[in-house]
């Protein structure tokens, strides 16, 4: 029995959810009473594999070629199909990266074996590892049970595991050169690239007022800008208003928007997935008024209106200018 | 405006899931959630990869055709799908709740591998397993090249170009030939609604029903098993105000100037 980590770079960089995934595999891998290795796809990967020899792992794998350099799904699920072929490991840890979104089901797949993605904890019994996940936008979580042979694959969810909780330690660094021909790789990736600057920056925002779905209607947005105006607020919304239009997409908070951290955030009829908790949950204080008092926001709120938000909005507006 | 020379037959795989503002309650299994009363819609990413499938069509001539598993109320999605534009419709008629995402993704597959398109989208992830892998797993199973977390399509004959989403604001074009899946984004155009003469024309609309033994696949064991659903618990003690609109601003409102001193 051992656990892997499967950890994520780009032109020679760490994704920081990798230390998270490595965190998680010393952990889970101590647990069940095992050692924990690590692997790293790229080019000249070299500095990298170094810096994981300074951790608490049996082996660092350094899989090291010219096809790996740029992210393709057809090469790296070559890669690690060879590796995980070879190394037969009981629990392979990934990531939930948009990156491993791409090509963890291939490669589970390819193995003849089912990915449980999007973890958000674990624990063990008598031996055994379970893994909880979220169903339904985050309203209901489930315990998933682990059949079959291994190796058993699973991406964790960003921010479940704590990156600083990386053990110290010494490892051995095995540099792997994986057998992919060029003709294995169907997809030309182009170089990355940003969109124009953002006019609105988030990030410096004290106070925020964010608006989600029961808003229902473009109509409606100048209530809830309203009520940011009276709080002094930047207006940010969840993905879903941005998707329709109804804000431009440099207002969306979240796991693919900005990232938030205000003395207040107050969410006016987001019901809380995780891609929207994501991107706020570094808000000192939270304010959630939403009809449904199951919805997920509730979790994270400091302070809730369970209510109609088009009844409590507008009272909310008058209550705030008496209190100045 | 000359019309390119080449057409492109694309396959959309649609959801049936619970509405969005569904009250979930567990099965007395605990395994699953109580369906008897719930309202269904088309899951919204795949709302998303209809709509880019539609516009594609119209842009290069084809068709599109939407796959749906799922039990008889799945018949209400895959209308809608059809009055929104699709040409025709392939209804896989099994109940599909709790199947893990490579079961489900071998039912598509069988029934994408009969119609031999150019393009199989899919939305990036359901609302109701939220798994995000039945497109990926598609394309393994049937060998074709893929992308993920897509915000633009380009086609040209035989090979297309895509805007693929990457993290912290970032994107990449990525070239790949046809025939290929693309799981994409929501958000990557505005929705269209089904229109009167659209919701007449689909009555006509050819919907083909298929089982799984008819597309020749049998049940595998599952190799994740869902040992137990629950509701999360609270992780903070939240402060709540119900009742009176009035009231309940009133109070919160004293708390965050007073207790949280945020305004």
């Amino acid at each position: 029995m051992s656990v892997l980590a499967i950890l994520e770079q780009r032109a020679g960089a760490w994704n920081r959810a990798s230390f998270e995934t490595l965190a998680a595999a010393q952990q889970i891998a101590k647990e069940l009473g095992t050692t924990a290795s690590a692997a790293v796809l790229g080019q000249n990967i070299g500095a990298l594999a170094n810096e994981l020899a300074a951790t608490d792992l049996a082996v660092v794998y350094a899989l090291e070629h010219d096809l790996l350099k740029d992210y393709t799904p057809d090469a790296y699920t070559a890669a690690l199909k060879e590796l995980l072929d070879r190394l037969k490991p009981s629990i392979v840890l990934f990531p939930h990266t948009y990156q491993v979104r791409d090509f963890l089901p291939k490669l589970a797949t390819r193995l003849g074996r089912v990915a449980v993605s999007d973890v958000v904890s674990h624990r063990v019994e008598s031996g055994q590892l379970v893994l909880v996940r979220q169903l339904f936008q985050g309203k209901v979580n489930v315990d998933v049970g682990l059949a079959g042979d291994a190796p058993h694959l699973a991406s964790l969810q960003a921010g479940a595991y704590r990156g600083d909780r990386v053990a110290a330690g010494a490892a051995a660094v095995e540099v792997v050169a994986p057998s992919i021909q060029p003709g294995d790789v169907r997809t030309r990736p182009l170089e990355p690239f940003r969109e124009s600057q953002r006019a609105v920056d988030l990030g410096a925002a004290e106070l925020i007022v964010s608006v989600g779905r029961g808003i229902k209607e473009a109509g409606n947005i100048p209530l809830v800008e309203k009520l940011a105006h009276a709080l002094g607020a930047e207006l940010a919304a969840s993905r879903p208003i941005c998707d329709a239009g109804w804000l431009p997409m440099e207002r969306q908070v979240g796991s693919s928007g900005q990232t938030v951290a205000p003395k207040m955030y107050m969410a006016i009829g987001i019901s809380g997935a995780i891609q929207h908790l994501v991107g706020m949950k570094g808000a000192r204080i939270v304010v959630a008024i939403n009809k449904d008092a199951n919805a997920p926001i509730f979790e994270v709120a400091d302070y809730g209106i369970v209510g109609d938000l088009f009844q409590v909005v507008p009272a909310l507006i008058e209550a705030i200018q008496n209190a100045k | 405006m000359a019309r390119p020379t080449f057409l492109m037959n694309i396959i959309v795989a649609i959801k049936q899931v619970p509405a969005r503002d569904s009250q979930l309650h567990i099965a007395g299994s605990g395994q699953w959630i109580e369906e008897s009363d719930l309202a269904y819609e088309i899951n919204e990413p795949d709302a998303y990869a209809l709509e880019a499938g539609l516009q594609l069509k119209e842009k290069h001539g084809g068709e599109v055709i939407a796959l749906c598993a799922g039990p008889d109320r799945a018949g209400q999605t895959i209308r809608e799908a059809l009055a929104k534009g699709a040409d025709r419709a392939i209804h896989i008629e099994e109940d599909i709740g709790a199947l893990d995402p490579l079961a489900q993704a071998r039912l598509l597959a069988a029934a994408v591998k009969i119609e031999t398109p150019d393009l199989v989208l899919t939305g990036l992830q359901s609302d109701d397993l939220g798994y995000g892998q039945t497109g990926v797993i598609i394309a393994e199973l049937l060998g074709l090249p893929h992308a993920t977390i897509i915000m633009e399509v380009e086609a040209r004959e035989g090979a297309i170009r895509v805007k693929r989403e990457l993290e912290d604001g970032w994107f990449q074009h990525i070239e790949m030939p046809l025939p290929a899946l693309l799981a994409v984004q929501s958000g990557i155009s505005k929705l269209r609604y089904a229109t009167l003469m659209g919701i007449k024309k689909a009555k006509s609309k050819e919907v083909r029903r298929v089982s799984a033994s008819s597309l020749g696949i049998a049940p595998a064991a599952p190799s994740i098993v869902l040992q137990r659903l629950y509701l999360p618990e609270r992780t903070k003690r939240t402060q709540l105000f119900e009742g009176d609109a009035k009231k309940a601003a009133a109070q919160l409102v004293e708390k965050l100037k007073f207790e949280a001193r945020v305004i």
